[in-house]
């Protein structure tokens, strides 16, 4: 029972081969089946998204498993051969996969680091395969325990605080000048593609009017319809600056189209009121010399990515605590999925009952001091016999389930019923300080409280 | 008892602007909880003392310039909690708690040196009070003036550090800066007024020109003019944060003016 990814990124194939292998959400589900239906795959998810597909799976054998994974993705695209896909494949197995899935998750492997998406687009997944029921126990904890992961990750560390668009960082910067957005004006001068998208960040944070104006006039009416703004005559732009708090130039204009006079004189007609000017334009389209008028906050191209870059370095500081969190976490995972390789669980199985037996015979003992040793015996032998024909049966059960689908679900069980993954209260060492050791018909408080955490992953799985 | 207060209040506001001060160099945000709990314990052990000495055995003493002092200090964190708790703009405990801080040294410094006032009338209270809430309008317009600075030099000059990303929105401090000087100027004015009659009871004249008058009606022409400059020809953001520092250099001269103000002139 091994854990294995096979797959491709955008670290590892480029876009063309990514866009041929990507599986689009109405055919992931049929997908899922297929690849359950190879041999020797017991569980599986499918990760499909623009940057990567990933398969993570629960195999029998890592090669085999590994090889199988390989053919499925090469079919999933008959154009595609395997020779062609296979140098672009990574693949890892155990401590590493569930690594590699907890980065992911946590948005470190990104091509943004610490962008957002990613997560929903695991949580969709994980949905897909829980209704075509093409995972299990190993796969659902292991999902669920990266969702928590990745959710800690954006909690406790500022990875996804900062802007790392230019168009972001535009936001960021207005939001140091004016505390709220809300009844401010962007004038939005020329239409290239970045300055549209600054002006939707800025529309998305509450900026209350849009004005617009492009050299063609007819432009400007359907982009001021688009946006739900005003268009300005080209000509007159330059009258209406005063009105606004936020102008956004990017022309194709090889010349300045907005000098430090014009600016100066806005901000003498706004009375002095801060004003926040971003020329997002190559060749810049706002005279530099604006940056010697008071009150009045010029910002170009390279500052803003000047400001993308910084906040990548921070971000990258604080993916630096993320891995360290990923490495923890997956520490836990690996302890639990230790716990269910069937022969420790046969093996503590036995000691914990053996423990019980063994209590319960000295207690009788000790009361009838009268017996013969022969009579001893036969008492100590009573006792291994019912103790041995109680458990007869799960421990077959657990071996020949072993290697089922459902062997990690027994292991689980036995675990759970027995209480392996406490220390025995009956042991010799914790006997001596226990006074009145507890027998298995009055069953430890913390039993109880186990059962809700568990039981919303076993609905999961009979769904 | 009201002086154990006090020294636990000293001692709290000095390590509450050290750790302000660390917290505003730093790019961690943890010290601001460290900062704040202790500024509220010092606000906490300040409000005793302050009640103490208003019911204590002294209270039937006139209010002495240390008294007024400490009020300063205690109304400055006063105003910083209210702030911080509306806001949390944590960097500005960075820049008030330092000045309550120098405000309470102060007033530990001279109790002794320093002559009470002259109780003349209840005025007196009156008059100490008005001037010392005029006075804290004043350094609050002080902190956001000096603080939309350094934010509007940070901005010019593309210097996006950590004291960047701490410090408020520029609109934020120019309309910080201009409510404290709209709620300042009035109370400074009723204290310049029920001091003059305080004089004019004591003395038989309103004003004799010594330093603390003369200082005290320049800062008040002062602000009157930013006032009026701000309402009607636009000084506000940039002049308007330079106008508010400079005023301030009024209040403290007034204020020094007071301290050294010789026991046989009356307030």
């Amino acid at each position: 029972m091994h854990l294995i990814v096979v797959g491709l990124s955008h670290k590892t194939a480029p876009v063309e081969i990514r866009e041929q292998l990507a599986v689009p959400e109405s055919r992931l589900g049929e997908a899922l089946t297929r690849l359950c239906s190879y041999p020797g795959i017991k569980e599986g998810i499918l990760l499909s998204t623009c940057n990567r597909v990933e398969v993570y799976s629960v195999v029998d054998d890592v090669d085999t498993g590994c090889g199988r994974i390989q053919e499925f993705l090469a079919d999933t695209h008959l154009s595609l051969s395997s020779e062609q896909l296979t140098p672009h494949l990574y693949w890892h197995t155990g401590d590493r996969a569930i690594a590699h899935l907890f980065r992911v998750a946590a948005s470190l492997d990104s091509m943004i680091i610490g962008e957002s998406q990613i997560l929903g687009q695991l949580k969709d997944a994980f949905e897909v395969a829980l209704a075509h029921k093409t995972t299990g126990v190993i796969m659902n904890k292991v999902v669920k325990k990266a969702i928590s992961v990745a959710k800690r990750v954006r909690t406790e560390t500022k990875i996804s605080e900062m802007a790392v668009s230019v168009s972001y960082a535009a936001v960021e910067l207005a939001k140091k000048i004016f505390s709220n957005l809300h009844e401010k004006t962007v004038l939005l001068i020329g239409a290239g593609e970045m300055a549209k998208l600054a002006a939707r960040h800025l529309l998305a944070h509450g900026v209350g009017h849009v004005r617009i104006t492009t050299r063609t006039p007819q432009h400007a009416v359907d982009l001021a319809a688009k946006f739900g703004g005003t268009a300005v005559p080209f000509d007159q732009f330059k009258d209406d600056m005063a009105s606004a708090d936020i102008v956004l130039v990017s022309t194709g204009a090889s010349h300045y189209l907005v000098g430090a006079e014009d600016v100066h004189r806005a901000v003498t007609e706004r009375m002095n009121r801060p004003m926040f000017l971003i020329d997002i334009s190559v060749p810049r389209n706002i005279d530099p010399a604006v940056r010697h008028v008071d009150n009045a906050f010029l910002f170009d191209i390279d500052d803003l990515k000047q400001r993308v870059e910084q906040n990548r370095a921070e971000r990258m500081r604080e993916a630096e605590k993320a891995e360290r969190m990923v490495l923890e976490e997956v520490t836990t995972l690996l302890d639990w999925m230790k716990s269910l390789e069937v022969t420790p669980t046969i093996v503590a199985l036995r000691n914990r009952v053996d423990d019980i037996k063994r209590a319960e015979v000295e207690k009788v003992l000790g009361r009838l001091g009268h017996l013969s040793h022969q009579d001893r015996e036969l008492v100590e032998g009573l006792a291994a016999s019912i103790v041995n024909k109680l458990i007869h049966r799960t421990m077959v059960t657990l071996k020949t389930e072993v290697n089922s689908s459902n062997g990690p679900a027994f292991v689980e069980a036995a675990r759970r019923f027995f209480h392996l993954d406490r220390p025995s209260p009956f042991s010799r060492e914790s006997r001596d300080d226990a006074e009145q050791p507890r027998g298995l018909d009055e069953p430890p408080e913390e039993f109880q409280s186990e059962e809700p955490a568990q039981k919303p992953s076993m609905r999961k799985q009979a769904r | 008892m009201a002086a154990v207060c006090f020294m636990i209040t000293l001692v709290l506001y000095i390590l509450a602007a050290v750790s302000f001060f660390s917290y505003s160099l730093r790019r961690s945000e943890a010290l601001s909880k460290v900062s704040l709990g202790v500024t509220v314990g010092g606000f906490a052990s300040h409000t005793i003392a302050l009640v103490m000495r208003m019911v204590g055995p002294s209270s039937s003493a006139p209010p002495s310039f240390s008294d007024a002092l400490s009020f300063l200090s205690w109304m400055i964190i006063l105003v910083f909690l209210v702030v911080e708790f509306r806001h949390r703009i944590h960097v500005l405990g960075s820049f008030m708690v330092p000045l309550a801080l120098v405000s309470l040294v102060s007033a530990a410094a001279l109790p002794e040196t320093v002559p009470t006032l002259q109780p003349v009338l209840k005025t007196l209270w009156f008059h100490v009070t008005l001037s010392m809430l005029g006075t804290v309008g004043f350094t609050v317009a002080f902190v956001a003036g000096v603080m939309y600075l350094i934010q509007d030099r940070l901005l010019k000059s593309k210097q996006f550090n950590v004291l960047y990303s701490k410090l408020p929105a520029l609109d934020f401090l120019d309309h910080l800066n201009q409510q404290s000087i709209v709620l300042g100027f009035p109370l400074l004015t009723l204290g310049i007024v029920t001091g003059a009659i305080s004089a004019d009871f004591s003395r038989g004249s309103y004003v004799s020109w010594n330093p603390e008058q003369t200082w005290a009606l320049v800062t008040w022409v002062f602000y009157f003019v930013v006032l009026l400059g701000r309402l009607t020809v636009g000084w506000r953001a940039k002049r308007a944060a330079y106008l508010t520092v400079i005023g301030f250099a009024g209040v403290i001269l007034t204020l020094v003016g007071v301290a050294l103000k010789g026991s046989s002139s009356l307030s």
